[in-house]
């Protein structure tokens, strides 16, 4: 398949379902803005002014194309060959940019002066602010009190930034109940307000929007193996929580069969524990904020708390298209625990002179224990830096010995 | 009559009682298992006790997306105090021989558990007449809506303020037993002043239900709201300011008395 027709083939329709899983749960309140969201999108993507206005923005602005960088010492420790995609070097520090950038470009375009988002680990938080100041947004974070307190400097950004974060006090105060509390203030301000949901998750067409707009990172790193080894990767590793990361670097490979997808979720204190975030790997088919995927429930189908030293990975859900990807084979899903993801931090620190974030460390750890066997290299995502995790990461482990 | 109509019928009698008395029908809405299960049952009984037409019984889950922090809260208490799907599903045994019960349930609590079919077979075997599910507009609704047929049980829809002419008029012809009107864009909550536009709402959304009740919720706190929003629906669903009082009770007779209090007097405000 040629570039033209992979770029004509994701850009026939919006899709509203991946297989079973998607659609739109939502109260009726939100199906008027979902369809204008979907009708904003589709005439965007299409028009040269707004890709043009983008690529500048992600040129200038983010500092892409982000390097794709063949990491020696971790090779040689690994065994073979690994190059990072290193989206801890877009502006803000993480992949959220992309889709940050590209959500209030497009709320911009559709007239609406207010934006609101959700963060967890606070790099969508301090992405959406920082894209919100770019462009002379309004912008409130919503987020779990338990993250303001793992996620202080970020919060510190985010008010520089000119952002109110709107503290959540609900539930386990992480994000789960901060996307609940942005769903809800959306639907009070409907009108005026447009929702930058954080990852590929949401009701439709949020997890195909959010995909379109991560879908550089592998659209980048895919010509930059090509242009570097004169080869794909045989595999393509992503930390995967809501999944945004992971589906942006997968899309383009979705069609080479020949290239195996990883995806790697917070396995927390252990699955036997009961207390992980791995909605893929052990979760059941429900809904969560408003799509049909697989997500952590009891019986009764109340959602359960999930659980990692990663705030971006501790979500009971992962977007649909992840859901649809595990379903037909396409990619496969594993989990690290917390110890594990705390180690590969500071083994990449040690090795590479890289502080990844936490739930990058996530990728990095499945990787250092699953060496690629016989020839080609992997492509893992490095989706963020660490600087956010250090004192998360000195509280779990002590000093940084 | 056939199992099919059962719920709907039901509802349907309950409406046409009221309007023959020329008033709209009344609604509390309460939440099973709060602020404990024998309070959620002693306010179930004073609903009925209180001159209710119909109640509609909110299940416990726990992310409500489509409710404000009084409904959020209640949630979060009754499934702290154990609530669950079988506390709803009792309490909803314990009243519906005497009046008409209509669940509000999250669509995750109607998918687990075996899926739809089950849901609506426990609902119905419990009295259940019908179930508002706010988390499942038209477009995904249909295999739910065919297994809630199947047992018997009404599938109430609901239309909001943003809502198209075209979808609002799909969404009332796909309706059993009423039309769930939200008189105003956002979660629920008591809020000063009914909305101005919510009149010309209500009578488009009444041209598009015809023979089917349109009952207004959502925002209505006091017994003059109510009696305004009276005139405008067949049916007026109070649910926040309810869910208040239940809660400020210490006891579940307290917390009867509350609720009973302010019922009687929307009950005389509607009459009137």
């Amino acid at each position: 398949m040629s570039a033209n027709e992979r770029e004509q083939s994701t850009r026939a329709v919006i899709p509203q379902r991946f297989g079973p899983y998607g659609g739109r749960y939502v109260p009726e309140t939100l199906i008027a803005a979902l369809d204008e969201l979907t009708a904003a999108w589709e005439e965007a993507r299409d028009d040269p002014a707004f890709d043009a206005r983008q690529d500048a923005l992600r040129r200038d602005f983010i500092g892409r194309p982000t390097p794709l960088y063949l990491a020696e010492r971790l090779s040689e420790r690994v065994g073979s060959q690994v190059y990072l995609k290193r989206e801890d070097l877009a502006h803000t520090g993480a992949h959220k940019i992309n889709n940050a950038l590209g959500q209030t470009l497009l709320a911009q375009r559709m007239g609406k002066p207010r934006i609101i988002a959700e963060t967890g680990a606070g790099q969508h938080g301090v992405a959406t602010a920082t894209a919100c100041a770019l462009l002379g947004l309004e912008c409130v974070v919503y987020m779990g009190t338990e993250d303001i307190r793992r996620q202080a400097p970020n919060v510190e950004r985010m008010r520089l930034l000119g952002a109110e974060v709107a503290p959540v006090e609900a539930g386990a105060r992480t994000l789960k109940e901060a996307v609940s509390a942005a769903i809800r203030d959306w639907v009070a301000n409907v009108e005026t307000t447009h929702y930058v949901i954080g990852s590929a998750v949401g009701p439709a067409p949020y997890p195909a929007l959010v995909r379109d707009l991560q879908r550089v990172i592998g659209e980048e790193a895919r010509a930059q193996a090509l242009a570097a080894a004169g080869a794909l990767p045989r595999r393509v590793i992503a930390c995967v929580g809501g999944g945004s990361n992971a589906i942006g670097i997968f899309a383009p490979f979705v069609e080479d069969a020949e290239v195996a997808l990883v995806g790697v979720e917070a396995g927390g204190d252990g699955i036997e524990s009961g207390r992980h975030g791995a909605s893929l790997g052990a979760g059941q088919t429900g809904v969560l904020h408003g799509s049909l995927s697989s997500v952590l429930a009891d019986e009764d189908g109340q959602i359960l708390e999930a659980h990692s030293v990663s705030a971006g990975l501790d979500y009971p859900g992962s977007g649909p298209e992840h859901a649809h990807l595990r379903d037909t084979g396409r990619a496969r899903y594993f989990s690290v625990t917390d110890e594990q993801a705390l180690q590969a931090l500071r083994e990449l620190a040690r090795l590479e002179g890289i502080i990844p974030a936490l739930e990058s460390s996530h990728a990095i750890a499945w990787l250092l224990e699953n060496p690629l066997e016989g020839d080609g290299f992997d492509v893992l995502c490095l989706s963020g830096r660490g600087d956010k995790d250090l004192a998360e990461y000195v509280r779990r482990v002590g000093e940084s010995r | 009559m056939s199992a099919q109509a059962d719920g709907a019928g039901r509802i349907a009698t309950a409406f046409a009682a009221a309007k023959a008395e020329g008033r709209a029908a009344l609604m509390p809405y309460m939440m099973a298992g709060y602020p404990d299960r024998d309070s959620g049952l002693a306010v179930a009984r004073a609903y009925v006790d209180a001159g209710a037409d119909l109640i509609e019984l909110g299940i416990p889950f726990s992310d409500p997306l489509a409710d404000g922090p009084t409904i959020h809260a209640a949630d979060t208490q009754a499934l702290a105090a154990g609530a669950t799907l079988r506390t709803a599903l009792e309490t909803c045994e314990a009243i519906a021989e005497r009046i008409p019960v209509v669940l509000m349930v999250y669509v995750n609590m109607v998918l687990a558990h075996g899926g739809a079919e089950q849901f609506a077979r426990l609902a119905r075997a419990a009295g259940a007449a019908g179930a508002i599910v706010p988390d499942l507009p038209l477009g995904e609704d249909e295999s739910v809506r065919e297994a809630f047929d199947a047992a018997g049980l009404a599938m109430v829809p609901l239309l909001a303020p943003t809502t198209s002419a075209p979808r609002r008029a799909e969404i009332c012809k796909v309706a059993r037993g009423f039309v769930y009107l939200v008189s105003t864009v956002g979660t629920t909550g008591e809020r000063a002043e009914v909305p101005a536009a919510l009149a010309a709402l209500a009578a488009t959304a009444k041209a598009d239900a015809g023979e089917t009740p349109v009952a207004v919720g959502f925002g209505i706190g006091t017994a003059a709201q109510a009696a305004e929003v009276g005139k405008i629906a067949d049916g007026v669903i109070i649910g926040s300011r309810l869910v208040r009082a239940a809660g400020e009770g210490a006891t579940p007779a307290e917390s009867a008395d509350a609720v009973a209090e302010f019922l009687a007097e929307a009950r005389v405000s509607l009459a009137g």
